[in-house]
């Protein structure tokens, strides 16, 4: 089917409520904008439908769906598109931001995506740990990340089932080439659900706290080809150095200083090969799991290689 | 997805027969914080490597100041790596370590021209630390492969590096090849070496 006709066949179905329309018909229209009148397809398609709106005397809002815009969360891969969504409620988050009224996790079968809902859009509170159909929800990018915004024209339908939400984790592996600031012991805000990583003593939120001491390290595994930016949090780190809170506490007490923590990491740890899996959040894979690649290895396979070019 | 993030440089994996055949660098834009490149000989471009293999001898080589070099070898070859002030993690890491011993390096090409108007290639260590033999070995595995994915990418007409070694140098890239398998042979032979002792 040419790209028009599954355009005039899409509004055929959408009209299929209130208007008895013929394929071939609105295929020309659509044809005579496009090829006669040099219009956008999609600016086309829009101007007959609205013609189609005013013959049924209906507002677009009226206008049934038509084809799907069932997504799933993984394949949000485009910013400011219109989609259904039908997923649960993983976690709610506290809105930082007076405007927003609700934000949080969703989650489906595919994975995980941020969503905001406004307090200018006054829509009923989602609950966490619910599945919703949400209809009419508009996708967001940011630095790479896609999330949703619920607005005034979507439609929440609470449904009576359960989602097994999907784990989205990836595994990638290399060598540790670095260790980045902002790892070994660090201080984050006391604030009740801040936890931002404090410098020099003071939150970026918060102004100058009293932080609660954590590990953490911000590594990349490179592999010769990509670089991963992955993130151990204080389990992981301490499972990966050998290195317990307390002890690194104590370290940092005895040289006055916690860098120090940072480079006895960087010496057990650095030029080591390691895969590593989790889910990808931005640029960052949270470690979840971790193993260390020390066993023996096999040369067979890259000499097979070599003597096959 | 969005490239908007400058990404960090990967760290090439290259043997040191072929990284001190290396000696001409580039840059790809005009910024005088562009990133500096030399150029590989199997075609690629690389502003940052990744090599293990074992340090055989250092050497403070500073006037006033410490300045170190330590020769790391590898299957094919030796890298030279400098470490001074301004490099003090790697310097201390330098001047504690006690040879032989097995280290990994993360670190920056660089480029010198010689009296004689050659030009010798070293290594400017962002990290060094101590490893082990199984993450040598691995090393030696992994640096074999990139090498050969890069020698048999080396003909395709859109590959815009090898272009610029087939401009730049009068190598034979075959050898490179060569170097790969019998630095994998050497693992091989150590094998046997070891399941006869």
């Amino acid at each position: 089917m040419s790209e028009l006709r599954t355009h005039a066949a899409e509004i055929v179905e959408q009209f299929s409520d209130h208007l008895d329309l013929d394929v071939e018909e609105v295929e020309s229209r659509l044809d005579n904008l496009v090829n006669e009148y040099r219009v956008p397809v999609e600016e086309a398609r829009r101007s007959v439908v609205n013609s189609y709106l005013d013959e049924a005397d209906l507002e677009r809002e009226e206008l049934g769906g038509g084809e799907s815009r069932a997504v799933a969360l993984a394949d949000i891969d485009e910013d400011e598109q219109w989609i259904d969504v039908t997923a649960k409620v993983v976690e709610l988050w506290e809105p930082r931001n007076e405007a927003i009224a609700q934000v949080g996790l969703l989650g489906d079968e595919s994975g995980r995506t941020k969503f905001v809902a406004f307090e200018t859009s006054d829509l009923p509170d989602l609950d966490e740990g619910a599945v919703y159909e949400l209809k009419n929800v508009v996708t967001d990018e940011y630095e790479g990340n896609f999330s949703v915004k619920l607005n005034r024209t979507t439609t929440i339908t609470e449904l009576d089932e359960d989602v097994e939400v999907g784990d989205d984790s990836v595994e990638v592996e290399g060598a540790l080439v670095d260790i980045q600031s902002g790892s070994g012991l660090i201080k984050r805000c006391p604030e009740e659900g801040c936890t931002r990583v404090l410098q020099n003593g003071r939150c970026s939120e918060h102004g100058e706290v009293d932080g609660e001491f954590d590990l953490r390290i911000k590594g990349v595994l490179d592999d010769g080809q990509d670089v991963h930016e992955v993130i151990f949090d204080r389990e992981s780190t301490e499972e990966l150095t050998g290195l317990a809170l307390e002890e690194a506490k104590d370290m940092a007490m005895d040289a006055l200083d916690t860098t120090v923590v940072a480079e006895e990491m960087r010496a057990d740890t650095l030029g080591r090969y390691y895969r590593v899996s989790g889910p990808q959040l931005g640029r960052y894979v949270l470690v979840d799991e971790f193993e260390r690649q020390d066993g023996p290895v096999d040369a067979e396979a890259a000499l097979i290689k070599a003597r096959s070019i | 997805m969005s490239q908007a993030v400058p990404s960090r440089e990967v760290a090439r994996r290259v043997f040191a027969r072929e990284f001190n055949d290396a000696s001409y660098t580039f840059k790809e834009s005009d910024d005088e914080r562009a990133p500096v490149y030399l150029l590989l000989p199997t075609g690629e471009r690389a502003n940052r490597v990744f090599l293990v293999g074992t340090l055989t001898e250092k050497e403070d080589v500073g006037e006033d100041n410490e300045y170190w070099r330590g020769r790391i070898v590898d299957p094919t070859g030796t890298f030279f790596v400098y470490a001074g002030q301004y490099q003090p993690e790697a310097a201390s890491a330098l001047r504690d370590l006690e040879p032989p011993a097995y280290v990994a390096i993360v670190g920056k090409p660089r480029t010198y021209e010689t009296d004689d108007g050659g030009v010798n290639v070293s290594v400017r260590p962002e990290s060094i630390t101590t490893v082990d033999a199984a993450t040598r070995d691995r090393w030696v595995i992994e640096t074999a492969t990139r090498t050969l994915e890069r020698i048999e990418a080396f003909d395709d007409e859109a590959n815009e590096y090898a272009r610029m070694v087939d401009e730049q140098y009068d190598l034979d890239v075959a050898s490179y090849r060569e170097a790969a398998v019998s630095a994998l042979q050497s693992l091989d032979e150590t094998d046997e070496l070891e399941a006869e002792a």
